[in-house]
């Protein structure tokens, strides 16, 4: 039988690089994700597996000691919350520039600014569609429970190492706060030098007379050579686009208005459908695990059965935007969200439902 | 079974550690559990509420705004979460420092003297565990067996010699909880 922990979100993911063989964590405290050092530090990651930990000065430090880590072809990472996030947009846009991989967690806290520690999901947008300069994406994981920020570690390093990209997992601050049920798995050896050296032959790790030098670099001056640069980065996005997307169905297959929710949002939902469907309301919820790539033709091919949909974001209206796309105006989308920290209750999001969709209608239907 | 409760109080009362041992002990009995806390400024002194779920079934929303049953410890948490409780659910409360009691009629009320009691026995410590008894007694959904073992799991090693008292203070809060006010 598997180990069986209770965890928060922030700690199972600290298990969850340690076991998945990561080589390297620099980061820098901020509320609500300080456990993931803290717990890499109190569980004693060099003894065990010979990890590195290390607290940078600095945000900025931490995504540039990665940029160096990742360059090395060794599994490394790092962690925040919003405002520390925005202070490494640069380091991610020149790791996305030279196709390095990494892990990244992104504890989402209220902003804009410093704002506050209290949970939001209001960094949609910088995560999904590129916080830095520049035509790149990241690959976006959403967990919705402790369990998954324990197996997106895991599924993290093998998505950036499989695609040289960045993975960010999108997290907040209910879910790196709340203690769940968390299943481990079996410790995963860290690489060797020489298996890096084989599986990474992009990576710097010493030149040896039988191959050219690797340089990492996002610069090129010449137009024509960095437009095939792009070229090539838009065909890897497009792939990735293309085989990579992850989504969950929630009573949908006879449903006639759908949620569409992402992490600890789509739990409220799932409380909410559960709600609605004692009710007589058929309802369904359909949960985006991977944000980058969207599942654009799972809410196409919904959009032919529902007669409308409720995106349910801690934001001002962030992902709608992509549900919107991806419908192409076929059935109505609506948005729900709270802001600054406050989170909504499940009646709450099912009466914003009822009020949008259904008791319009029957108003309709009297006139 | 899904038990939705809400345990609020002071910083420091233990309210965020006996939401975690009673999260614990459903785990150890092969329930789905979440525990899900109030966090950030609030510090000793200041207020404190965790929302624990104990499922047979995977849980949905880890967060609530109503409750099977609400435990409250200070005044403030009465007055935020007396209405929060399902309409024949519970209230549990410390009448200890309480102005202004619970008026509810539609649910069922009981009060455990655990400050008054933890101070009588000497161990402020176990307070938070007198009143862990008084919600056992009246939802007994984990088995004593199952208590122990979250005691262990919650508890650093070097605090395992205070299990035995821990477990003395849930039986005398079985034995003293009273209810107030019955619903009909």
């Amino acid at each position: 039988m598997k180990e069986v922990r209770l965890m928060k979100g922030n700690e199972a993911i600290a298990e969850g690089v340690i076991r998945a063989g990561c080589d390297g964590y620099f980061g820098y405290p901020i509320t609500p994700q300080s456990e993931v050092m803290e717990y890499l530090f109190a569980n004693k990651t060099k003894e065990r597996t010979g990890m590195i930990v290390l607290q940078a000065e600095s945000e900025i430090a931490s995504i540039h000691m990665v940029y160096g880590g990742a360059a090395s072809g060794k599994r490394v990472m790092t962690s925040s919350s919003s405002p520390g996030i925005s202070l490494m947009q640069e380091g991610i846009s020149f790791m996305a520039g030279t196709e390095l991989p990494c892990l990244l967690m992104n504890c989402v806290r209220g902003g804009p600014g410093l704002g506050t520690i209290q949970p939001s999901q209001s960094d949609y947008f910088q995560a999904v569609k590129g916080g830095g300069h520049g035509d790149y994406k990241m690959i976006v994981l959403a967990p919705a429970s402790v369990q998954e920020m324990y197996d997106f570690a895991k599924l993290g390093f093998e998505l950036a190492f499989k695609h040289r990209i960045q993975v960010m997992v999108l997290s907040d601050g209910a879910i790196g706060q709340m203690m769940e049920k968390v299943e481990l798995d079996e410790q995963v050896p860290r690489w060797t030098d020489e298996e890096i050296v084989k599986l990474h032959p992009w990576a710097a790790t010493g030149k040896t007379p039988d191959r050219k030098r690797n340089i990492i670099t996002s610069l090129d001056l010449n137009p024509v050579k960095q437009e095939i640069i792009n070229r090539n980065l838009q065909k890897k996005f497009k792939h990735i686009e293309e085989t990579e997307v992850r989504f969950e169905k929630i009573m949908c297959d006879d449903a006639e208005y759908l949620f569409v929710a992402y992490g600890s949002s789509s739990r409220i939902c799932q409380k909410a459908v559960a709600l609605g469907r004692a009710k007589g309301i058929k309802v369904g919820l359909l949960r985006p695990i991977t944000l980058f790539p969207y599942p654009t033709k799972e809410l196409a091919k919904l959009a032919k059965q529902v007669k409308g949909m409720l995106s349910v974001e801690m934001s001002a209206g962030q992902m709608v935007e992509d549900v919107r796309l991806s419908v192409n105006g076929a059935v109505p989308v609506e948005h729900y969200g709270r802001l600054g920290g406050i989170i909504p209750a499940p009646d709450e999001v099912l009466n914003v439902l009822e009020e949008k969709f259904i008791k319009e209608k029957l108003l309709c239907k009297t006139h | 079974m899904t038990e939705e409760i809400i345990i609020a109080g002071f910083g420091g009362q233990g309210v965020l550690s006996m939401g975690k041992i009673l999260a614990y002990s459903g785990m150890m009995q092969n329930k789905e559990v979440s525990w899900f806390p109030s966090y950030g400024p609030e510090m000793r002194g200041g207020t404190a509420n965790v929302t624990v779920i104990i499922s047979d079934e995977r849980i949905s929303s880890p967060i609530l705004n109503w409750f099977d049953t609400a435990i409250i410890l200070n005044q403030q948490s009465m007055d935020k979460f007396e209405n929060s409780v399902k309409k024949g659910g519970i209230l549990i409360y410390d009448p200890n420092g309480i102005t202004r009691h619970p008026v509810r009629t539609d649910i069922n009320i009981y009060t455990i003297n655990a400050a008054d009691e933890s101070a009588r026995l000497g161990s402020a410590k176990v307070f938070n565990m007198i009143i862990l008894g008084a919600f056992l007694k009246l939802k007994p959904l984990i088995g004593a067996e199952y208590m122990r073992k979250g005691l262990e799991k919650s508890l650093p090693a070097r605090h395992h010699n205070m299990i035995p008292e821990n477990e003395r203070a849930i039986d005398i809060g079985k034995s003293l909880v009273k209810q107030t006010y019955k619903l009909n």
